[in-house]
């Protein structure tokens, strides 16, 4: 028999030598031709590098004040991008700003992806009145709009990181559970979940090694997308006073204590916005990339 | 002719291997299905009672003996894909019970689910969705019998070694994803992942309709060759009427939920008991131009599911209906045969002996030249 099948084999399989290359493989290769996301990840790898390696990049201390150097301008010698309303060195503190910016804008999203696409998963498997039980309370959060939700919760909190951390987190789960759920309920209902339920596999075991692989990406492109929202309401909370504190450098509150200076030196103030709204477009842009290349039926 | 069949059968104990797991002896039926019944609601009134229903499964008995391939046809619609998800217990059944070799499953003192399933396995039609797109070959047919306990390393070979089993080879097979192959190369495997945990009983839901006419006669040829391999049992669903003749001990005929007819697949073809299977047979294009058929075998569409007509539900389909079969329906009875027990040829037509005499018209002698 065994011989038999190997004849049949090499007559009827035509044989194709070419090696597989799986799922990540086109996927890498589809987006490094994309020179829009590529760009854009490129400028984020970079600002990450910033983060990372502030100190040995830092010109200066970022909390060093001389109140004689107040609001030089662009250009000015030792200071490239000017000083702040109390003399500190621009360019310095937008680069340690990057390290509580990056971390207040993404954590949340990290938590919200974790949090939000097990409620997600769990509700769109099970289905039925788990689901709409789950679904409802989500839609409760979901009904406030996103910057109210997260004011009145670091509000409630007070001010300080972890708070405004834990606010945005909350406020991003409703969005990715919602996804997360209706990836599920697509995927539960093909054959092949038929058929490892039919192999006597439990649940648990069918989401860990079924649906999570098939359901991930999509939330993940989602979830990268909603990292320049929660960049720009993290930053909005810093800028009330509901995030991080004087004197640290964060973009948002630097962008809010240099409001009085606007009328004094409108470019050094709105260094801040650049660098913020740099970064949320490039997430926005690697998550389009990241979507068109991953999304590609196989 | 019969008698020769009969002791074909007889000695066909002798030939298959004889299976540890086996417990009522070969005379016991491996699987019996009883008054199994699926309802679909599709409207509900304000207090959750249904108001109307799709009669997917209405009230279906049948068995399947051990080592023969019992096929079920009918058009599409009949619900015989229902019965096969019923079966596998993919779908919760509203009535009825299934009998897995003497033990009722799903029943205190009887078979467990997940046992039944380790014995019973399912091939789907759609090759591309059964497979998990993210998941390689092998893991793909190694993960049944990892759910079993098997380790990884043994599940592997077992993988490896059913690719092969399957005419694929291993080696350029086992790391590839679904996308990769084609739909042929995809049935093999979804045979070889059913056949990953031994079963004794393989549901077949039109496994090989979807594959074009060369490829479904290598994937059915394979089938014959692993059944005799095994000792492995075939529910066959199909609606194509040849390839169940081809392969099936028996043939079971479904229309609209019910059974229509069910018997010796010769003695079905040759002399089909039923209008409906009649019908089904005339409607098979005939390899002889000579023999065109003129007149089309059926007219209209079945009757809606949800509103079924009183009486036999083929009555207002078919040309030989009396006064009678808009009243009563019908229930399934056996009819002269030499057949004993679960073998003997059944229909549920209250004209089934006037149907029969009917098969002498040259209309049968064109489908089977």
């Amino acid at each position: 028999m065994t011989s038999t099948s190997i004849d049949v084999a090499s007559k009827v399989e035509a044989p194709s030598i070419a090696p597989s290359r799986g799922y990540w493989g086109p996927v890498f290769r589809r987006l490094s031709r994309d020179p829009v996301a590529l760009i854009a990840g490129i400028i984020l790898l970079c600002i990450l590098a910033m983060a990372l390696f502030s100190p040995w990049l830092a010109p200066m201390d970022p909390y060093k004040t001389s109140m004689i150097n107040r609001l030089q301008p662009i250009g000015t010698p030792g200071h490239w991008l000017g000083t702040d309303e109390l003399g500190r060195d621009m360019l310095s503190r937008l680069i340690y700003g990057a390290r509580l910016s990056l971390l207040i804008g993404v954590m949340p999203i990290v938590n919200a992806f974790v949090i939000g696409s097990a409620i997600g998963i769990v509700a769109g498997f099970v289905g039925g009145k788990t689901n709409t039980v789950c679904m409802r309370i989500i839609d409760v959060f979901y009904a406030f709009p996103a910057v109210l939700l997260a004011i009145a919760l670091a509000g409630a909190l007070g001010a300080g990181i972890v708070n405004s951390l834990f606010s945005l987190t909350v406020v991003f789960i409703p969005p990715i559970a919602r996804v997360a759920e209706s990836v599920t309920t697509q995927v539960r209902s093909v054959d092949y979940i038929e058929a490892a339920r039919a192999s006597g596999a439990g649940s648990l075991k069918i989401i860990r090694c079924h649906v999570l692989g098939n359901v991930l990406s999509p939330i993940f492109v989602y979830a990268t997308s909603l990292v320049s929202v929660s960049m720009i309401l993290a930053s909005g909370l810093s800028f009330l006073g509901l995030g991080a504190r004087p004197p640290m450098p964060e973009w948002g509150l630097m962008l809010n204590t240099l409001r009085d200076a606007i009328y004094v030196n409108p470019w050094i103030t709105i260094l801040p916005g650049v660098m913020i709204f740099t970064v949320s477009i490039c997430f926005n842009t690697l998550s389009d990339g990241l979507r068109s290349a991953m999304d590609v039926k196989l | 002719m019969n008698a020769e069949r009969i002791s074909a059968h007889a000695s066909m104990p002798s030939k298959q291997p004889l299976d540890r797991r086996d417990r009522g002896g070969q005379a016991q039926p491996l699987l019996s299905v009883r008054s199994l019944r699926k309802h679909f609601v599709i409207k509900k009134d304000f207090f959750g009672r249904p108001v109307s229903q799709v009669h997917a499964v209405d009230g279906v008995d049948f068995d399947v003996l051990k080592g023969e391939t019992l096929g079920i046809v009918g058009e599409s619609g009949c619900g015989k894909s229902t019965t096969a998800r019923l079966l596998m217990q993919l779908l919760k059944p509203d009535a009825g019970e299934v009998i897995f070799d003497g033990d009722p499953v799903g029943k205190p003192g009887g078979l467990s689910l997940r046992e039944m399933r380790r014995q019973v396995q399912m091939v789907f039609q759609n090759s591309y969705a059964s497979l998990n797109p993210r998941m390689s070959v092998e893991e793909s047919i190694a993960f049944g019998p990892q759910v079993h306990g098997l380790g990884k390393k043994e599940a592997n070979a077992r993988a490896r070694k059913l690719l092969d089993q399957v005419g694929l080879l291993p080696n350029q097979f086992a790391s590839r994803y679904p996308h990769e192959l084609s739909g042929g190369q995809r049935q093999r495997i979804n045979i070889a992942r059913a056949l990953a945990l031994e079963p004794r009983l393989l549901i077949l839901d039109e496994a090989v309709s979807a594959l074009d006419k060369s490829v479904e006669a290598q994937v059915l040829n394979l089938l014959v060759d692993l059944k005799q391999e095994y000792g492995l049992t075939y529910l066959f669903i199909s609606h194509d009427l040849n390839v169940v003749r081809y392969i099936s001990d028996r043939v079971m005929v479904m229309y609209l939920g019910r059974v229509a007819e069910m018997g010796e697949s010769e003695s079905l073809y040759n002399a089909p008991a039923h209008p409906y299977t009649r019908a089904l047979m005339s409607a098979m294009p005939s390899m002889d131009p000579d023999n065109r058929t003129q007149t089309a075998p059926l007219v209209g569409d079945p009757p809606n599911p949800i509103d079924l007509p009183p009486g036999c539900r083929f009555c207002p389909r078919c040309s030989m209906a009396v006064d009678k079969c808009s009243v009563q329906e019908p229930e399934l009875a056996s009819l002269n045969d030499q057949q004993v027990g679960s073998r003997q040829h059944q229909s549920a037509c209250w004209r089934a002996a006037d149907v029969q005499a009917l098969a002498a018209t040259p209309i049968s002698e064109e489908v089977l030249s």
